[in-house]
């Protein structure tokens, strides 16, 4: 190794101790329940618990529901913003930021104060009115993610050519917009909506203070009452956030080699 | 009134005008060219008749039809574009099917009509392979078999070419000019490319400044260019300042020395100190015979260019630039040495300034 490239192996490793060794450490941490040796009683315990199966479903549902809100939201703003209206760019970037300016609990409270139960539009007096408050409010957590990520997409085949190609070819918005453009930004789309995945599943914030069963409470709950199951918890959150993040590279890696072949 | 035609169009962006008071009249199988340099409107022009703009004045009629207001999947107009805009999800024959899929036409006639095309464009091997798999020329080829495919009345090209390297562009400009002729369709291509404009066209447009310069075959835009901007933009060309003696007979004054105009020099007052045209290749360096035009001048400049050898002579205020042919047993002249040259006087061609609005 030359001399020159030693400092930036060594800020390398550092970086990769700083983030590595908590992770190590977490994971020790989490196999020391049985007391002498190394076991995975606190994954057992974690596992067998109902409120992890149920709040893991439900958040995973209600990831479900906000991917799905989120790409009937920006995928059609994206396009518009690309093809038909440019110069609403930089409005919508701003919008699209906003989320990762203002703290979740802020948000939050404005819900409670706009929606509460004797607000014209009551969607916190019931539970499955609450379920769909937290839906929009992930959806728009997630806002800057995803709109990002359709951007870029729509930004690497040229859309506004690919539209002009398809309309002289005789086809109308919705033959577009489903055959050329979803099936051309799909790759950027489960970029979003992965991400969008990872941010609801371990969000704590909106889900505690709207009172809904997510995963993000039950995490924060055990982390109160337990010495090894938080550990594994975080762990298993790790994992998954982790399968999210390796699925995008397996399937944006196809389409990376298909640009770089041609 | 022609197949394709286009009366008083503008084209203005707040308070930009991009496009003046376009008219013109194609006939049908014309193949014409819109020539000029980048940001003289050829393009808006192309896109207007395409639909993805809206003329802010004018008609655009196709077969008699006013299109003008009709969105561009109501026109039945065929669109080749510089980037290809193959559609990267789909193979090169579900591309070139597109069309005909968006029309519902029948499963075996689409079929046909792929195989049809591909093989009219050269690739019928090619139909299962993606766009990404192709080369330039390849993907720019399937772009065309895809714009045909659908039968469109008009086909518009937007500078299909500029995106490839030099010994495709002109094998393929061969190829669509052929195709072209074959198919006796309608085509309005544009470029910024002289040369391909010249070889392709049966009419040239030369647009400048959102304003049509000058209509005519290559032969008429090459040789008698009507303005200073096509005179300089279409081919290489000396445009010498020569006062006006007498308009009827043609009679001007380059630098002192008397030469005629045979195309006359109608529209110039007695007097007047107005640009003349001359192509290099329209002088001879010796005394020529007849009744040529001669000056007498001094060579300022000889550049050997392997077969052509280029020389400036200069006059006084003005010189010409003129080829000749490199002669082994033949030196070129020296610089500094006087020499008398030679033009037709039909060569020596006034010049407008501009074209009107």
């Amino acid at each position: 190794m030359k001399t020159s490239r030693l400092g930036p192996w060594l800020i390398i490793l550092l970086g990769a101790i700083y983030f590595i060794v908590p992770l190590i450490a977490t994971f020790e941490f989490s196999l020391r329940k049985r007391r002498g040796e190394y076991s995975f009683d606190a994954y057992r315990w974690v596992f067998a618990d109902n409120r992890f199966i149920e709040s893991f479903s439900y958040s995973t549902f209600v990831a479900l529901v906000t991917i799905l809100v989120g790409v009937v939201l920006v995928v059609p703003a994206a396009y518009a913003v690309r093809v038909r209206m440019p110069r609403l760019r930089p409005v919508v970037e701003f919008v699209t930021l906003l989320p990762l300016v203002i703290p979740p609990i802020i948000i939050v409270f404005g819900y409670l104060r706009l929606y509460n139960s004797s607000s014209w539009l009551p969607m916190t007096s019931s539970p499955r009115a609450t379920d769909l408050l937290l839906v929009f409010a992930y959806a728009t957590l997630a806002l800057p993610y995803m709109y990002r990520a359709v951007d870029t997409g729509m930004r690497s085949i040229d859309a506004r050519t690919l539209t002009e190609a398809a309309q002289s070819l005789g086809a109308g918005w919705l033959t577009i917009m489903l055959r050329v453009i979803l099936p051309n930004v799909r790759v950027a789309l489960l970029s979003g909506a992965f991400l969008t995945f990872a941010i609801v599943i371990g969000e704590f914030t909106m889900a505690s203070l709207l009172d809904r069963p997510a995963f993000g409470p039950y995490m924060q709950n055990i982390g109160a009452n337990r010495a090894y199951e938080p550990s594994a918890l975080a762990i298993i959150a790790f994992v998954v956030t982790w399968a999210c993040m390796g699925l995008i590279q397996l399937l944006g890696r196809g389409r990376r080699q298909s640009v770089a072949a041609a | 009134m022609g197949f394709l035609d286009l009366e008083g169009v503008r084209k203005v962006y707040g308070a930009n005008t991009v496009v003046r008071n376009f008219n013109l009249s194609i006939q049908r199988g014309e193949f014409i060219s819109f020539l000029g340099p980048s940001g003289c409107g050829k393009t808006t022009t192309l896109r207007m008749i395409a639909g993805f703009e809206i003329p802010s004045a004018g008609t655009i009629r196709i077969d008699g039809r006013d299109v003008t207001e009709l969105k561009p999947n109501q026109r039945n107009v065929g669109m080749v574009f510089q980037s290809y805009a193959l559609f990267p999800n789909l193979t090169v024959a579900e591309n070139v099917a597109f069309g005909l899929k968006v029309a519902r036409r029948p499963k075996d006639e689409i079929a046909r009509r792929v195989a049809e095309m591909l093989a009219i464009v050269k690739l019928p091997e090619l139909g299962d392979r993606y766009p990404y798999q192709l080369s330039g020329g390849q993907q720019q080829r399937v772009a065309l078999a895809r714009a045909l495919a659908v039968k469109p009345t008009v086909l518009l090209l937007d500078e299909p070419l500029s995106a490839l390297d030099a010994k495709i562009r002109i094998s393929l400009r061969e190829e669509i000019r052929s195709l072209q002729r074959e198919l006796d369709i309608t085509t309005v291509y544009v470029t910024h490319d002289q040369e391909e404009a010249l070889s392709m066209s049966d009419r040239i447009v030369v647009m400048s400044d959102g304003r049509v310069e000058q209509i005519g075959t290559p032969f008429e835009v090459y040789n008698y260019p009507a303005t200073r901007f096509v005179a300089s933009f279409v081919g290489t060309l000396n445009i010498l300042d020569a006062r006006i003696v007498d308009p009827a007979s043609g009679r001007v004054v380059i630098d002192g020395q008397e030469v005629i105009a045979g195309r006359g020099v109608n529209g110039a007052g007695v007097g007047e100190v107005r640009p003349m045209a001359l192509r290099p290749e329209a002088i001879t360096l010796d005394g020529g015979n007849g009744d040529r035009n001669r000056m007498q001048g001094t060579i300022e400049e000889v550049a050997f260019l392997g077969a052509v050898v280029r020389i400036r002579v200069r006059f006084g205020e003005n010189a010409v630039l003129l080829d000749t042919f490199n002669n082994p047993g033949v030196a070129p002249p020296p610089r500094g040495s006087r020499a008398e040259v030679s033009f037709g006087r039909d060569d020596l061609l006034l010049l407008q300034d501009s074209a009107a609005d």
